[in-house]
């Protein structure tokens, strides 16, 4: 609550501000000053207008997309299972991998944006998305060289991601270890 | 000359001698994809860049309007121009090409009008004899600039624009045929407290509707002295805004008079959410469409408020609200 009031004080603060600051310098305040809605005002008649994202649709949709991902995740790891030396356990590697390569084609066939538009958070949650974020970025910036542009942006959008991933383990080890040295469990 | 507090009145009435719009792909499947001069199947233009590919666009406009008003380049005195990248390198590369005296302007997609109304501005005064105004955006530029790579899969909130891949030039002179260009509307910046940049047309509504409200203030006239008002880029939902605020005020806007660039620009089967955006917008539609319409009689008058919002995408990350400016240029068709 309290940021539309501060919203409401800076508003009423700017333009007591202002008048008192033309009429110092003997300037009218321009005519339309005071026409406009307030900024709070005006976020109300903003939202009439706005279409409200479909969250059922959304959903339902990166469900099934999610879903789909997930059954070729699948089928993956049964070929690796079946065809190949691995077990259940160590099949989990070429499957991400496959699904990464699988992802970054169609990132770079110009296919999986389009797919996103549709799936949503289906396309971004899983591996697929986490490739598309790389690959994309790579490709964008081919046009800057391979040094400055591929390698200093390709992690422009998946560089949060690893930070926080890398912090958030590194938080986890260090209360595992103390747990473990208080012998708590 | 100065009428009213914010507008200029051209007594000499400038002529829009000629227009050339260029455009890509996309928007040779566009609803005015016919009123294009040049338009290209390859988004890349043959180029290795975007932002080359956006450079060549500007260039082929200018150098396509120049030729259309049957006059060499060196004739031309001034060349105004402006565009979304940072640096406005698109404009100033093609200044470089071009070697006319160059102004570079900034007024994100509000440029179109805000180089006419200059252009037009130093002709009436006689400061020239022909000045060229141009203004391009490329969807790969903008996105890659202001949002995310182009192959990025984010799902598009149903507010977001689609950036328009073009280049709108216009030649201005003292004398000859072509529309006329009787008076020009400068907005102030508004601010409204609109953080989101994928809900540009409800950042820009307010600035546009206070520049039509001047407009209409300083020249003593109402909607229906024009054909046709034209906002830059608000798309449907910054339409429909700008639409009630003017209600408020007490003007109703005749739903065949007032109308968007950013919504008729595209089809209804094009996935452009609520409509197009970006300086190229409203340059286009306004230096093809439109022009095309007044030369064949159908618009005599018409009012064109480009719009532009003036974010950054490191304002934007700071959490800053999104400023906006729009400016308005009015023309006039005579008859040959």
């Amino acid at each position: 609550m309290w940021p539309f009031f501060l919203c409401i004080f800076v508003c009423f603060m700017k333009n007591t501000m202002l008048g008192i600051a033309f009429q110092l310098e003997g300037v009218k305040m321009p005519k339309q000053q005071n026409y406009l809605p307030t900024q709070a005002e005006y976020q109300q008649l903003v939202k009439q207008y706005e279409p409200k994202r479909p969250l059922l649709k959304n959903c339902l949709r990166a469900f099934f997309a999610g879903g789909i991902i997930c059954t070729i995740g699948q089928f993956f790891q049964w070929f690796y299972m079946t065809f190949f030396d691995f077990t259940e356990v160590t099949a989990s590697n070429p499957t991400v991998a496959s699904m990464i390569i699988l992802s970054m084609l169609l990132t770079g066939l110009g296919v999986y944006d389009h797919i996103a538009q549709w799936a949503g958070a289906g396309t971004i949650v899983p591996v697929t998305g986490f490739a598309n974020t790389i690959t994309s970025a790579a490709i964008e910036h081919r046009s800057e060289g391979y040094v400055l542009g591929v390698g200093g942006n390709m992690f422009k959008i998946a560089g949060p991601v690893i930070t926080f991933g890398v912090f958030a383990a590194f938080v986890v080890a260090i209360v595992r270890i103390l747990v473990e040295k208080l012998r708590v469990i | 000359m100065l009428q009213g507090q914010q507008s200029w009145l051209f007594s000499n009435r400038p002529v829009l001698l000629a227009t050339a719009v260029a455009g890509g792909p996309f928007e040779a499947r566009s609803a005015i994809a016919a009123d294009f001069d040049i338009l290209h199947d390859d988004l890349w233009l043959g180029q290795n860049s975007f932002e080359k590919a956006e450079k060549k666009l500007l260039e082929e406009a200018c150098l396509a309007s120049i030729q259309k008003a049957g006059i060499q380049k060196e004739e031309i005195q001034f060349f105004f121009s402006g565009d979304l990248m940072n640096q406005i390198i698109s404009s100033s590369f093609t200044a470089r090409t071009l070697g006319i005296p160059y102004f570079g302007l900034f007024g994100a997609c509000s440029c179109s009008m805000e180089g006419l109304a200059l252009a037009a501005f130093v002709v009436n005064a006689k400061g020239a004899k022909y000045a060229l105004t141009a203004c391009s955006s490329h969807n790969g530029s903008v996105n890659k600039q202001y949002r995310y790579p182009t192959e990025y899969g984010a799902q598009l909130p149903p507010t977001a624009q689609w950036t328009v891949t073009g280049a709108g030039a216009a030649v201005v002179a003292a004398e000859g045929t072509g529309p006329r260009i009787t008076g020009a509307t400068i907005g102030r910046v508004l601010d409204l407290g609109v953080t989101d940049p994928f809900s540009m047309g409800a950042a820009m509504a307010p600035a546009a509707v206070d520049t039509i409200l001047a407009h209409f203030r300083d020249f003593n006239v109402d909607a229906s002295h024009y054909d046709l008002i034209a906002t830059g880029d608000l798309g449907e939902i910054g339409h429909a805004i700008a639409t009630d605020l003017l209600r408020r005020q007490g003007i109703e806007m005749p739903g065949n008079i007032f109308t968007d660039c950013g919504v008729i620009i595209y089809q209804d089967n094009q996935p452009v959410m609520a409509g197009g955006s970006g300086c190229a917008c409203s340059a286009v539609v306004t230096y093809g469409h439109f022009y095309n319409r007044m030369l064949k009689g159908e618009l005599k008058r018409i009012l064109v408020v480009a719009t532009g919002a003036l974010l950054s995408p490191l304002s934007y990350q700071q959490k800053e609200s999104i400023p906006c400016v729009a400016h308005a240029v009015a023309l006039e068709w005579e008859g040959v």
